[in-house]
């Protein structure tokens, strides 16, 4: 059984009278362990798919199952707890939380699973130590440079054990030394059997993954295999 | 798992109330000064009740008084009410369960003379049992007794004070001060008192109220008034009914007109200062209910503000799994943390002015906070908190996260 399974999943947006269909009737599945990139230009259902596939967003008809469990019509407090359990985010603009120390964000997803200030502790640091900032602990997030930035991002997204590690443009926002840098830590946790699924739109970094799926206009165009290129 | 949120929620608004310090300060300003209002106001009236009531004390709770009284517009035309000295023989002779009764001619100043020194003082004519009313303890000699009343004795108790300003001895019992035109020979010396509300209560002369009435004149028309102790207290009615009755009477006052005198007892005395000082406070309440409801909206104002300002971030809580409830409490807990430490600085506050207010007037009694008045201004604080803060704390949670992530 794939970890996660889409339906005949479609996305509508009503804007006032017109009807956009994001995401029209797809059909996809992703083994565990898989390194998946999923492409497309702008406008091709990319982002609406990170929204379904992360939980912050319903579909609109069809059904995604996670970890064997239908999650498509789950309510706001029910997706919460999905998100906070299986799926680990990373974003382009990092999103720390500003006033808090890199050790008190990656502590935060504990909070909602009602884990002891002990416990958060030590896990944060053994997160963080794993993405190489076990000496930043302290830092605020504007002490920080792009790249720890995003590292402290991905202990905090690793830090509840996810199914599902989710990066949006994760390398949007750095310069390309730093991205080699966060990629190869992306292939280091891959080959640490994560799953892990990229979205992107630069060919480049989806060359790091072990499956291209591109969209366009709410499809999927093409779907394959991919032999990374080794650094 | 309700507790552990709480104490996450305390945790993260403690921690965001400290990151804006200053403007936490500025969001509780309208809390503070209410609640500094209520406690500086609560507190002087205490301290003012509780010294009015320790005088009243004395007198007991079995004693009546009986006074004239007066309207403005009594003093307008001329036509002052008065006790007179036959209500006084009227009421000892004709009211039943009456353990003692003591006229008291009051308030009229006199000059006091011993050698070359004089004194202007206040002159009381009276009996033995007014010792007792006007709590006058000796320090030398001895109290006014009923024969000095029954033979019109030219004696005089006197204060300290008099003392001082005569240049009488240490020991003044013996001497002859002059009071107006009489010799009057000195039997008593009461304890210092020191002063109330910044009058000084040893500038007094007692003397037998009959020896006053003597050299005042029979023509004069002085008020006065009476105090009566029962010999049963469950009697207070009948005697506040039969003294009521028989000085309407004496006083010729038609059925359809109120009374021009008042029959109180110790306690209803205490009551209409206590009256007076509870209408303060509820007109005080009033205001401060008013201050608490700007600052509330100011408080609401502020949290509105940061929940837009914190969008984001609610929004990257909400991503990495913050429920409803979660974010919630966390902007719930912040205003009522605010409240609440606005509540405690308006409380410390209060108690401060009261405490610099009290001690600015001379001989104004010490400031007091009673406990309903601090339990009142937390339990305001916190439901301004709770009621201010459920608006903004519902729209942080109502947030959509996609929405929120997207916020810039």
């Amino acid at each position: 059984m794939a970890l996660l399974q889409i339906n005949n999943l479609s996305k509508e947006y009503v804007m006032g009278d017109n009807v956009l269909r994001a995401l029209d009737a797809v059909n996809l599945s992703i083994e565990r362990s898989d390194y998946v990139a999923i492409t497309g230009t702008s406008g091709s259902g990319k982002s609406t798919m990170l929204n379904i596939l992360g939980c912050l967003d319903r579909p609109s008809e069809g059904h995604y199952i996670l970890n064997q469990k239908d999650v498509s019509q789950l309510n706001p407090d029910e997706l919460a707890d999905i998100r906070n359990r299986e799926i680990g985010f990373i974003f382009q603009s990092f999103n720390l939380l500003p006033r808090a120390t890199a050790l008190e964000n990656v502590m935060q997803p504990l909070i909602y699973q009602g884990v002891s200030r002990g416990d958060r502790k030590r896990r944060a640091e053994e997160a963080l130590k794993h993405v190489g900032l076990g000496s930043r602990m302290d830092h605020l997030p504007n002490q920080l440079s792009g790249g720890q930035r995003q590292r402290v991002a991905i202990a905090r997204a690793l830090v509840t054990n996810p199914s599902i590690l989710l990066a949006d443009e994760p390398t949007g926002n750095l310069d390309s030394r730093t991205t080699i840098e966060i990629m190869k830590l992306f292939d280091d946790l891959h080959a640490q059997k994560q799953t892990i699924i990229v979205v992107t739109h630069e060919a480049e970094i989806a060359n790091h993954c072990h499956r291209i799926v591109r969209l366009e206009d709410g499809h999927v165009a093409e779907d394959r295999r991919n032999q990374p290129m080794v650094h | 798992m309700l507790l552990f949120d709480m104490t996450e929620s305390l945790r993260s608004a403690l921690h965001s109330i400290r990151a804006h310090g200053f403007r936490s300060f500025l969001t509780t300003l309208g809390i503070i000064i209410g609640v500094a209002a209520v406690v500086a106001t609560v507190s002087i009236i205490q301290g003012l009740q509780y010294t009015i009531n320790q005088q009243f004390e004395g007198l007991g709770t079995n004693s009546i008084v009986v006074q004239a009284r007066n309207t403005y517009e009594n003093y307008l035309t001329g036509k002052i009410a008065r006790i007179s000295p036959e209500d006084f023989d009227m009421l000892s002779s004709r009211v039943e369960g009456i353990a003692t009764i003591s006229p008291i001619i009051g308030g009229g100043g006199s000059q006091l003379r011993y050698g070359s020194q004089t004194a202007a003082v206040e002159i009381t004519g009276s009996t033995y049992s007014y010792q007792d009313v006007a709590q006058t303890y000796m320090k030398y000699g001895r109290f006014l007794s009923d024969t000095d009343d029954t033979t019109r004795r030219r004696v005089v108790v006197i204060g300290e004070t008099v003392r001082e300003n005569l240049n009488l001895p240490e020991d003044p019992v013996g001497e002859y001060v002059r009071v107006g035109d009489e010799w009057m020979k000195v039997i008593g010396l009461a304890e210092e008192k020191g002063q109330i509300l910044g009058q000084n209560q040893d500038n007094f002369a007692i003397i037998p109220y009959s020896t006053m009435r003597s050299i005042a004149g029979n023509q004069s028309r002085q008020s006065m008034a009476i105090q009566l102790t029962l010999s049963d207290l469950n009697q207070l009615e009948a005697v506040q009914d039969r003294v009521t009755s028989l000085l309407r009477l004496a006083h010729e006052i038609p059925s359809d007109e109120d009374d021009d005198f008042q029959v109180q007892t110790s306690e209803q005395l205490t009551d209409t200062f206590n009256t007076i000082l509870s209408s303060v406070t509820v007109v005080m309440g009033g205001v401060v209910g008013i201050s608490l409801l700007v600052g509330g909206i100011g408080i609401m104002n502020i949290m509105l503000v940061s929940v837009t300002e914190r969008t984001r971030e609610i929004g990257i809580c909400k991503a990495i799994g913050a429920k409803r409830h979660q974010i919630l409490m966390q902007f719930l807990f912040e205003s009522l943390l605010l409240c609440l430490l606005g509540g405690l600085v308006g409380l410390t506050l209060g108690y401060g002015i009261g405490l610099a207010a009290s001690a600015a007037i001379p001989n104004f009694p010490q400031a007091v906070v009673p406990m309903w008045a601090v339990l009142l201004s937390f339990g305001f604080s916190a439901m301004v908190g709770l009621v201010f803060g459920i608006m903004p704390a519902a729209k942080a949670a109502n947030l959509d996260p996609i929405e929120a992530l997207r916020y810039e």
